[in-house]
């Protein structure tokens, strides 16, 4: 009896080092590659260059880095936040009904209907914008239904339209950015509405809950996790993506934080003040992310 | 059923269905015009605008040279990079949900920050370090941003299928007098591989269409994505829409070869 209760005993204390040994490799690889370079970021939008010819920066604490860089970009920053906010807020109305609409209703075609939401991930991102370039262009498709049903007043008069066309405004950089991240949105939401017990809306109808009422009080507060994931997938990966304002927009909505700090550092070599506007997009939403933690636990992120 | 008792049912469902094929039509017309102008006869230098119906750009799917050593060298980052990072991620989910370990939450956030750090800030962050230390950008660079960005991708997607998972299997296997090799091979690897493998298939797809970090570290090396944008301004040739359809198509297929062998085995298990 002695003999297995030693052997117990080895192999928990074994056991109790495996785990940090799976661990390592990966904390090392993303101290290494991602902690490590967040801190080269930040020291590099502290820097100045000693002089024109020199391709090296100095870590100086030049915050002044910081107000130059507001200054030339705070218009793209805040653009950017206008154009994921809304967008965000589209991808929730579009998301939520189809991804109720397959939780509840698929029966047993919920899985193929799932798998199609997945299909856009495997299509490239930069062909799906250019295909809304085809789509939405001044001759195309979009605005020749639009004309057909004789829309494009209303359109215009409510601002969807500019000077009859949608291609190269923001509007269409906005659709974009809601098409390209709505599957983001909806598959958070529909894991969140499949965990629901079918049992509780039946409950709340059997006890004459109007179907409203059963909506806003059992199936919304249930699904909120996962719209707030989804909120998250959306809201950041947008902020930072300047693929559907190069693509879709005009001079002023190619204008987003994204486009300007890629272009400091890939073509004009500017690199404290692009840094320095990456480290605000990373504190803002860092802030964002932490509130949401705050509130709703790391777990529903995955 | 429920609904139809308080007599909303009619205009509320039908109004669910409108959005539903609403929001389908809207994620697929754009890939419905990908195809279309894959068998478009080209007018010009873009292949933005339709012309006439043709079979060529199939028949020459494979000439623009360009697009395809772009697609191939896309093909070997990915292959590196998700396999690294599969590795990697797939030992972090096996550690935190089959072992009681301290730390969990900070292991937790760290895997949890890449993913709501936006492609720009990592993209950025990225080229400071290299461009700091002297690193010159190419294939190694580009292999260890992807590795980063699909690193944490795998762990959550990894761990999110493990939890609930019924590990006493291996407890009884070891009852039983197998060893810990054979316990792994024969009870640990087949309860995990479906995740492991779903994850390892997700971080392709990231890996093979990433665009923006990869334009802060690639140097001078051209993935397909980056070959797409930077001659977008010049030419879109309609390979380009042959080559993404052909990659959409095999995902399709996929998606519907593993969804019905997955009812089928939900169907089996009664």
């Amino acid at each position: 009896m002695a003999k297995p209760e030693k052997a117990d005993l080895q192999s928990q204390r074994g056991g109790r080092r495996i785990p940090y040994v799976l661990i390592i490799p990966a904390m090392a690889f993303l101290f290494v590659f991602f902690i490590v370079p967040i801190i080269t970021l930040f020291k590099t939008s502290l820097s100045t260059k000693p002089n024109r010819l020199v391709a090296e920066y100095d870590f100086t604490w030049e915050w002044d880095n910081y107000s130059q860089a507001f200054d030339r970009f705070g218009g793209h920053l805040l653009r950017s936040f206008v154009f994921a906010g809304v967008a965000t807020l589209l991808c929730v109305l579009i998301a939520y009904p189809v991804a109720y609409f397959i939780a509840f209703k698929g029966g047993r075609w919920r899985n193929v209907l799932l798998g199609l939401v997945m299909v856009p991930f495997f299509t490239s991102f930069l062909l799906r914008t250019i295909a809304w370039k085809s789509l939405l262009a001044d001759q195309g498709p979009v605005l020749d239904l639009i004309r057909w049903l004789q829309l494009d007043g209303v359109l215009e008069s409510v601002g969807l339209m500019q000077d009859g066309r949608i291609l190269n405004t923001s509007i269409a950089v906005i659709g974009g950015l809601t098409y390209n991240f709505l599957p983001f949105m909806l598959l958070p939401i529909y894991v969140s509405l499949e965990k629901i017990d079918a049992r509780l809306i039946d409950a709340a109808a059997d006890l004459y809950s109007p179907f409203g009422s059963t909506f806003r009080k059992v199936i919304l507060p249930l699904s909120l996790p996962g719209v707030f994931a989804g909120t998250l997938l959306t809201f950041i990966p947008a902020t930072g993506d300047f693929i559907n304002a190069e693509f879709l927009g005009d001079v002023e909505s190619k204008r987003v934080i994204g486009q300007a700090v890629q272009s400091q550092f890939v073509d004009l070599n500017d690199y404290p003040s692009a840094a320095g506007m990456s480290f605000v997009l990373m504190a803002i939403i860092t802030a964002l992310v932490l509130v949401y933690t705050k509130f709703m636990g790391t777990e529903d992120l995955a | 059923m429920s609904a139809s008792r308080t007599g909303r049912k009619p205009w509320g469902t039908y109004l669910l269905y409108v959005v539903a094929v609403g929001g389908f039509l809207y994620l697929f017309i754009p890939l419905f015009t990908i195809v279309q102008f894959s068998f478009n006869e080209q007018k010009g230098k873009r292949n933005t605008e339709w012309n006439a119906f043709t079979f060529d750009n199939w028949a020459h799917a494979f000439k623009s040279s360009d697009y395809i050593d772009a697609l191939q060298e896309s093909l070997k980052v990915a292959a590196v990079a998700c396999t690294l990072a599969t590795v990697l991620g797939a030992l972090v989910a096996l550690a935190i949900t089959r072992y009681k370990m301290k730390g969990g939450p900070f292991i937790n956030m760290m895997l949890v920050i890449p993913l709501t750090t936006p492609e720009i800030v990592m993209g950025a962050s990225l080229f400071t370090l290299f461009f700091n230390q002297d690193v010159e950008r190419g294939f190694a660079t580009i292999v260890v941003a992807h590795t980063l960005f699909c690193v944490s991708f795998v762990a959550l997607t990894v761990k999110a299928r493990l939890r609930g998972l019924d590990w006493s299997l291996e407890d009884a296997a070891a009852d039983l007098g197998s060893g810990p090799l054979r316990t792994f091979t024969k009870i640990t690897m087949p309860i995990i591989t479906p995740g492991i493998a779903a994850a390892f298939l997700l971080s392709l797809a990231l890996s093979i269409d990433d665009y923006i970090v990869t334009s802060f570290v690639a140097g001078n090396v051209s993935t397909l994505p980056r070959e797409i944008f930077d001659s977008s301004r010049v030419e879109i040739p309609a390979q380009i829409h042959v080559i993404a359809s052909m990659i959409m198509f095999v995902a399709i297929a996929i998606i519907l070869i593993a969804t019905m062998a997955g009812n089928r085995r939900k169907a089996r298990l009664g």
